[in-house]
């Protein structure tokens, strides 16, 4: 990453994530979606999904799913399910977590192919579903779809 | 069958949240890939994957070729006993691999 690609990421990183959660909506009849809720309500709020904004290569790129949670016996989240919705595979990954956790905080490396929305949608011990979004924009696709 | 790493802290005091790390090396193969004679590569990437503490399930994920490869996973565990932590995983050739290390609890 050069000085320029970098100072490009401070200035887009402000704005980017005061919109995370408008930007969150997440359809509940989305067949996939629809797989982890089972039709209940997915709100916006708890979770919070880190990544670039600007992805110089999709091959792998840094991510960091947290969900705000005291993770014990009662209270604690069982899963988060990571989602891009534009990958040929729109299903990245599922955790499964539980109050031997600790503490509600996943760090992977994820594939994307071209730029697209990533959501994370937290189950709770209550029921209730959270979720967080983020746009990357992806400059080098990962070559998942055909060709190289 | 590839190399894996666990990174775990020296020790952990009793009651804290452990940050677990582990790579494994292993190409998560998308099955879009065509090798430099132009034929496919067949999909192939870890698909479960599943660490125990003690004997204890702690975390779990399924994955997909959304995950780069070389998987990275972090996450964490709460430090109750000193022992075992034990990971274990499976892909699409149903080739299993795991690995352990010791967690000194204080």
């Amino acid at each position: 990453m050069n000085r320029r690609h970098f100072l490009a990421l401070a200035l887009l990183a402000a704005p980017g994530r005061a919109s995370a959660q408008p930007n969150a909506h997440v359809s509940t009849t989305d067949p996939l979606v629809y797989s982890f809720t089972q039709g209940r309500t997915v709100r916006a709020g708890r979770v919070k999904l880190e990544m670039p904004r600007i992805a110089e290569s999709g091959h792998s790129v840094a991510m960091t799913v947290r969900v705000d949670s005291p993770m014990t016996a009662a209270e604690h989240v069982r899963a988060v399910h990571l989602l891009a919705e534009k990958n040929p595979v729109r299903d990245m990954a599922s955790f499964y977590l539980g109050p031997h956790s600790g503490r509600a905080e996943i760090s992977s490396r994820v594939r994307l192919n071209g730029s697209q929305r990533v959501v994370a949608i937290a189950e709770l011990s209550d029921g209730t579903f959270w979720s967080d979004a983020l746009n990357i924009e992806v400059r080098e696709a990962a070559c998942t779809d055909g060709g190289g | 069958m590839g190399l894996v790493r666990i990174h775990l802290p020296e020790q952990a005091r009793r009651g804290a949240s452990v940050e677990a790390r582990v790579l494994i090396q292993h190409p998560m193969e998308t099955g879009f890939r065509r090798d430099a004679a132009g034929a496919r590569v067949p999909r192939n990437a870890i698909h479960s994957f599943l660490c125990r503490y003690n004997g204890v399930e702690v975390f779990r994920a399924t994955l997909s070729t959304g995950i780069a490869a070389n998987p990275l996973l972090r996450f964490y565990l709460r430090a109750a006993e000193s022992g075992k932590v034990e990971v274990w995983w499976l892909d699409d050739d149903d080739i299993e691999g795991s690995a352990s290390a010791h967690l000194v609890v204080v």
